[in-house]
């Protein structure tokens, strides 16, 4: 199984959410998504100051294989994207957890975030799709 | 269950990682995609193409019957090992494969059709041979391996045995030579020069881990699709099928209409759609900005849809996005994609986008 940091969040859609504080989160996809889609070599992300509603498209990340939706693990505000990964998508297959990230939100509810699955869960969750 | 080829454990054994593709679990990479594709193009990368049938039509009918079962004409084969790529119809004019097929004597032609439509293939040829003195052999006994790159052949040639190395050595492209059990092609999928090689399954897993050791890159068909997107060779299912005419599949070169008298399966129907015009055209595209073209988007010039991408995707060798597209004859040199809702602007190229690792289309 690929890495899984313990100190952060996951969904079942493969992305990973990181608690910055002050109702702030960093988000993007996890190991285990960036290997499913191979090389990537586009990513789309919103305008800062676009809304985000939790299940909603927020990114896409587009490999040599295929196109993927990244979904909004959480309602709130996007307030800053990860210009690099316009010019390198790469940093996602390299770094999914540093340099790969997509985006930050300010969290409409900074509570909702318990809500999200852990480590073991999200492991738990992806080698079941494995298999 | 998907069928397994025999170098399956290899793949494994080499870190690839398994999808299936045509009814086999085939690798789709490694690690990287690019990094197999950049191989190819720069040194010499390898492909497991098992999974494809080798069908032999042995008999004194041979030439009588491929001259009516496909659309190029395997008359203008006239050396011995001449190998010609050509699509097999229907009645309708549709494409039911593409395939190489390869001229050892008059007596014997060995063809390779697509895994996915092997046994369909296999099915047609059996049910179009009646009447004609010929047996159809299909060679399940047989691997296939495709070295391709500019340094291919160079490392695999010290790996053959004396015999066979010789006159591998001195193959022209396009043509095969054979021995006993291997026979060995100077052709490919990757738009650079190369070897396919058929072999005995028994043998295919020590020289799979030969050519491993000579320095040649296992590749996965992720890469391969690239690189024959980049070399402008269309994809059976994607490019072209049973619905589509070769005529609007940038193919018409694949098709012999002379000597006017070989009545061929489909030639009918294409003299008809030739006869009526209006065709649509098949062209390349280019992206001009950021994004990546994807099969199936619909293509606009101004409110009008004028066509579709037929294959499209990202090429690791310009950095940009390409495409195949069928669309209208009158389509002007620059138009527009979707792309979730989007319209971004693409740029008419020929079909070639690389070749010998060079570009081969302005950018």
């Amino acid at each position: 199984m690929s890495n899984v940091p313990a100190d952060l969040k996951y969904t079942n859609s493969h992305e990973w959410i990181r608690n910055e504080g002050d109702g702030i989160v960093t988000i993007g996809i996890t190991d285990h998504a960036q290997e499913l889609l191979g090389d990537l070599v586009f990513v789309e992300l919103p305008e800062v100051g676009a809304s985000a509603e939790t299940g909603s498209e927020i990114a896409v990340v587009e490999s040599v294989k295929a196109a993927s939706d990244v979904y909004s693990p959480l309602d709130g505000e996007v307030i800053e994207v990860n210009e690099a990964l316009v010019d390198a998508p790469e940093q996602v297959n390299d770094s999914a957890y540093e340099d790969g990230w997509l985006l930050k939100l300010k969290l409409a509810d900074a509570g909702a975030l318990d809500a999200l699955m852990n480590a073991e869960a999200y492991t738990a969750h992806a080698e079941s799709e494995d298999h | 269950m998907d069928q397994k080829t025999i170098l399956n454990e290899s793949h494994r054994a080499m870190g690839a990682r398994m999808v299936p593709f045509g009814g086999w679990d085939m690798p789709v990479n490694y690690g990287s995609q690019i990094e197999e594709h950049h191989a190819v193009r720069q040194d010499a990368g390898m492909f497991d193409v098992s999974h494809m049938l080798v069908i032999d039509i042995k008999g004194s009918d041979s030439t009588h019957f491929l001259r009516h079962l496909i659309a190029n004409d395997v008359a203008r084969l006239k050396e011995s090992g001449k190998a010609l790529y050509s699509c097999m119809l229907n009645e309708q004019g549709g494409v039911i494969d593409d395939l190489i097929v390869y001229y050892l004597d008059d007596t014997w032609f060995r063809m390779v059709v697509n895994a996915g439509t092997a046994d369909k293939d296999l099915g047609w040829i059996i049910g179009q041979s009646s009447g004609f003195d010929i047996e159809v052999a299909p060679r399940r006994d047989l691997a296939m391996i495709a070295v391709q790159g500019p340094n291919a052949v160079a490392k695999t040639l010290p790996l053959l045995n004396d015999e066979i190395r010789d006159s591998a050595g001195t193959l022209k492209p396009f043509h095969a030579t054979w021995d006993s059990s291997w026979f060995i092609g100077r052709t490919g999928y990757t738009g650079e020069d190369g070897f396919e090689i058929i072999l005995p399954e028994n043998d295919a897993t020590d020289f799979w881990q030969q050519l491993a050791d000579a320095g040649v890159r296992p590749c996965g068909l992720g890469s391969r699709d690239t690189l024959r997107l980049e070399a402008g060779m269309n994809l059976y299912g994607s490019d072209m099928d049973e619905e589509t005419s070769p005529l609007e599949a940038g193919l018409k070169w694949t098709i012999a209409l002379e000597p006017a008298e070989r009545d061929f399966v489909g030639r009918q129907a294409l003299e008809a759609k030739l006869a009526e015009g209006n065709l649509k055209t098949f062209v390349g595209l280019v992206l001009e900005g950021r994004g990546i073209l994807r099969d199936h988007l619909p293509l606009f010039d101004g409110d009008k849809q004028i066509g579709e991408i037929t294959s499209g995707g990202f090429s690791p060798t310009l950095e940009r996005s390409i495409a195949y597209a069928r669309v209208d004859a009158d389509a002007p040199e620059q138009f527009e994609v979707e792309i979730r809702g989007k319209r971004l602007p693409v740029r008419k190229t020929k079909i070639s986008f690389v070749r010998n690792g060079k570009a081969c289309v302005d950018l």
